[in-house]
């Protein structure tokens, strides 16, 4: 199979706007009779649909929630990038493009990249116009803050629940569709299967988690907005619910998946604290802005701190090593997402952890309340202060950037961040990876789309800070709203597509048999407790190191894994009723293949990129070493239970030169 | 490390909408690290290695931001800390021996589907009523074209808060919704871009709320007690003022 990304010809500044004025489109009489299923309601999901119905595409919109505002790009603290430079410090689309492309370690698509830097500017314009209440100045005009990974102030946020804003406003314009019918709402509806027809994508399976009902539902297309498969891990900052099934059903029916070992773990998330720990709470990072990152330098300070007998307070500010200000002094405590996570676990290795289990690192805000509380001592023309009552004035400051979060903090740990340093570690936060798209964003199966999360396409090895969310409205707004006519354009003398084809009633027989083994296995074991062990396998050996022997054992662990799942799984109650543990056992069994799948592609890419870290290629002050005459392609898979199959999509760089990512 | 909590659990069981329900006692042992829905985890892996049910409960984020997880506990939608989803709720605030009533929200417009899932889709419907702001993709002008006053967006953020959990229902002794209805027209009405539809949408939104059977309010104030995200009862008095205007404005809905 060669794979066509289809990128445009031309100068990679005009390729989108070129490419967008030539490409086949749908005339409005025709868009009406054309039937489009979009599966899943996050930030991509709901704009898609949105969009596409304002478009006068016949919409039907499916999401397992109750609600399409459930879905989990609500949880995104910190922000949403774009190239507006209104800060006036030199940003520009090519900045944005060119920071992305060197944040993902070289591993996505220039052109891609590209037109999500251009699209960025009208995210900010469509949301605002929306109703999204962003931050703002004093003049009433939007306010920016930095990120990880760039040197300007390019992020646009709302407190720390931009995600939620975001979503909320695309929710919104999803809602007004619905009532004006443009899209059919399906909720509590869960994809369980893609059907095709004549080798195109003509449908779903969907069960109503209500009432375990198997609906066939057809439609000339596809698209997939379904998110990532961090869950993989079992814990991590998803939401409970996040799952690779959707994703994993169209792999198993013939589409490809892109670079699965591409895993970010966030640098800064509340430790783990027991065996019973359902999911990890990320800290934005915009915290970074202003927390400084640190551990004891001696070894024994970080013991008694570990055993409670010492507070981070207590550690004179001479015995504190600010690791990442020292190891990468241009960036500081603003480098990427891998970077401070792999540091972070440097030090923890070493025992310089400051948490009982020795896995945690401080996120102090003392220096930055200091400094916030004598600017507004100034403003304010207070002089004389003590350092206490300059520190109180900071506080203030703080509280009013990042007060949820700190609240969020306390509530979490029972500690007081105003008081102590935060406690922070690494965890599994988005994936990187997914299912192998074009420059439409369709997949190598004719007529099925992926968006957001779900594809591979944008943030190559390591997505930067405040770009998921660019990522998914920009898809679902402003890319396949366009894309998805270059199929559609030769469909519109296709008649409605008939949901009794014999390939409807096959692929929900198939259903139906899963669902039937799963509930008939009757064994012992809870699903819970094989998503646990699947975790910890993944984490151990497909987690922020990587080497050969880890993950040839790690690949061996979960296929065993996976036949005991088949052996001794107990799903309690029937498939006719609201079932959750039903729901979760087929997500499991999903993640039971993604996650070899993803051992496979890690031990085939035999070099450090972004943050897949290889402990066999580094270099020789321990950075992560890049293998750009091997590994410069997409790795896309074909699922094949023995043995997947490799397909390459080589990456062509014209733009860029490939460098060592450096941040020091 | 903590203590073990030996906890009793009185919850409430239905196997559907049209069952009857009842309370049933669980033990638990417990941790103050845990949150109040790790605590049902842990509940849940017991009943089902007992080859029994388990509690039947709606979450998904964990942070507190979906708004999917509910229940009324000890008598208080999202139990007893302030402004705390029941995901966010930990169990040091409950203390050995306790014993802690769940129940699921009880209105008439959230019907319970199962143990404490209740069908919330009415607060959909009133948001696909009008709680939007009539834009399509592509058609905005600048972000900066508008300026809006700081103070103005921080009124309009405030109510955008809400997370539609609907724990203000179910505060409610009336079962009404104004709470939600009004952080919604509150959020697009302090802000110019809202301006537009403000006399249609609080007019199109509250005629929904009454036609889902929610009732009304009678000032009592628990919703806002209750509101995981302090949504403040100020948005009720904005949508009053709101809807009066729009019923004088004659515009049609």
């Amino acid at each position: 199979m060669s794979l066509n990304s289809k990128i445009p010809s031309g100068a990679l500044a005009e390729k989108w706007t070129k490419y967008k004025s030539t490409m086949p489109i749908v005339a409005p009489n025709n868009k009406r009779k054309l039937e489009v299923i979009v599966v899943g309601t996050g930030l991509a999901g709901a704009a898609a649909a949105s969009s596409l119905g304002e478009l006068g595409y016949s919409v039907k919109c499916f999401t397992f929630h109750d609600s399409p505002r459930r879905a989990h790009s609500i949880a995104a603290q910190g922000g949403i990038n774009a190239a507006k430079n209104y800060a006036n410090d030199g940003d520009s689309v090519y900045r944005l493009f060119y920071d992305t492309i060197k944040g993902g370690d070289y591993r996505a698509r220039e052109a891609n990249v590209h037109r999500l830097a251009e699209c960025s500017v009208d995210i900010i314009d469509q949301c605002v116009a929306q109703g999204v209440p962003f931050a703002r100045e004093y003049g009433g005009l939007l306010e920016n803050r930095s990120f990880g990974g760039v040197q300007v102030s390019r992020t646009f946020y709302a407190r720390g629940q931009t995600g939620q804003q975001l979503l909320i406003g695309a929710y919104q314009s999803l809602s007004r569709q619905i009532a004006l019918g443009t899209v059919q709402m399906y909720n509590r509806h869960e994809m369980l299967e893609l059907v095709k027809v004549d080798g195109k994508a003509r449908g779903i399976i969907a069960r109503n988690l209500l009432t375990g009902e198997l609906e066939r539902h057809a439609a000339h297309a596809v698209v997939l907005a379904t998110g990532g498969y961090g869950n993989v891990f079992y814990l991590s900052t998803n939401a409970m619910m996040c799952n690779v099934t959707a994703a994993w059903k169209s792999v198993k029916k013939g589409a490809l998946m892109a670079n699965p070992c591409f895993t970010q773990i966030h640098p800064t998330c509340i430790p783990v604290s027991g065996e019973y720990q359902s999911k990890l709470t990320l800290m934005s990072e915009s915290l970074r802005n202003d927390g400084r990152v640190w551990v004891p330098k001696k070894k024994e300070d970080a013991q008694a701190i570990q055993q409670g007998k010492l507070k981070g307070v207590n550690i004179k500010e001479e015995d504190r090593d600010y690791f990442l200000e020292r190891r990468y002094p241009a960036f500081g405590n603003l480098v990427p997402r891998d970077v401070a996570s792999r540091a972070a676990k440097v030090e923890c290795d070493k025992g310089h952890g400051v948490s009982p289990t020795g896995l945690a690192v401080f996120l102090d805000f003392s220096d930055a309340m200091y400094r916030y509380g004598k600017t507004e001592a100034n403003k304010k023309g207070m002089t004389g202060l003590s350092d206490a009552q300059i520190v109180a004035l900071g506080e203030e400051v703080v509280s009013a950037k990042y007060g949820n979060l700190f609240e969020m903090y306390e509530k979490i740990t029972g500690e007081n961040p105003y008081k102590e340093p935060m406690k922070i570690y690494p965890a599994v936060h988005y994936t990187m990876g997914g299912v192998w798209v074009d420059y439409n964003l369709e997949t190598n199966v004719p007529g099925l789309f992926a968006l957001g999360e779900c594809n591979f396409s944008d943030h190559g090895a390591n997505r930067l800070g405040a770009s998921a969310l660019m990522q998914g409205l920009a898809d679902g707004y402003f890319v396949i709203p366009y894309t998805i006519g270059t199929f559609l354009a030769n469909e519109i003398s296709t008649p409605k597509i008939k949901n009794d084809l014999p390939e409807f009633i096959e692929a929900e027989k198939a259903t139906k048999a899963l669902i039937d083994k799963l509930l008939n296995i009757k064994g012992n074991q809870s699903v819970e407790s094989f998503h646990r062990r699947l975790g910890k396998i993944m984490w151990e050996y497909c987690g922020m190191a990587r080497n050969e022997a880890g993950l040839v054992k790690g690949r061996q662990m979960i296929r065993e894994l996976r036949a005991e799942y088949y052996r001794d799984v107990f799903v309690p109650g029937s498939n006719d009723e609201y079932n959750p543990e039903l729901e979760k056992a087929i997500r499991v069994a999903d993640l039971l293949e993604h996650g070899e799948l993803m051992m496979v592609d890690a031990l085939n890419r035999n070099e450090s990129c972004g943050g897949h870290f290889r402990e066999e290629s580094v270099t020789d002050d321990g950075e992560a070493m890049r293998k750009d005459d091997e590994f410069a392609y997409v790795a896309a898979w074909e699922w094949n239970e023995t043995e997947p199959i490799l397909h390459k999509e080589p990456l062509v760089f014209e733009n860029v030169e490939l460098k060592t990512r450096s941040y020091k | 490390m903590s203590a073990d909590m030996n906890l009793k659990i009185k919850v409430w069981r239905q196997k559907n909408n049209k069952a009857s329900g009842s309370f049933e006692t669980y033990p638990v042992v417990a941790n103050e690290h845990m949150s109040f829905l790790e605590m049902l985890d842990v509940l849940n892996e017991g009943l089902i290695n007992q080859k029994k049910e388990p509690i039947a409960f709606e979450h998904d984020c964990r942070e507190g931001i979906c708004g999917t997880c509910s229940m009324v506990i000890n008598g208080q939608p999202h139990g007893p800390s302030s402004g705390t989803t029941t995901c966010q709720l930990h169990m040091r605030h409950f203390k050995d021996g306790d014993i802690i009533v769940v129940e699921p929200y009880r209105a008439s417009a959230f019907p319970v589907l199962k143990d404490l899932a209740v069908d919330r889709s009415a607060f959909d419907r009133i948001i696909q009523a009008g709680g939007y702001i009539s834009v399509n993709a592509g058609q905005a002008p600048d972000g900066n074209a508008i300026p809006i006053e700081k103070g103005r967006a921080g009124q309009s953020f405030e109510a955008a808060a809400c997370i539609g959990c609907g724990a203000c229902v179910a505060a409610c002794p009336n079962g009404s919704a104004m709470l939600f209805t009004s952080a919604k027209i509150a959020h697009l009405g302090h802000l110019p871009q809202g301006e537009v539809e403000s006399n249609k949408r609080p007019q199109a939104m509250v005629a929904q709320m009454d036609k889902e059977g929610f009732g009304m309010c009678s000032n009592i104030g628990a919703c806002e007690a209750e509101c995981p995200k302090e949504i403040k009862l100020e948005n009720i008095a904005f949508m009053n003022r709101s809807y009066l205007k729009a019923v004088f404005s004659g515009e049609e809905v």
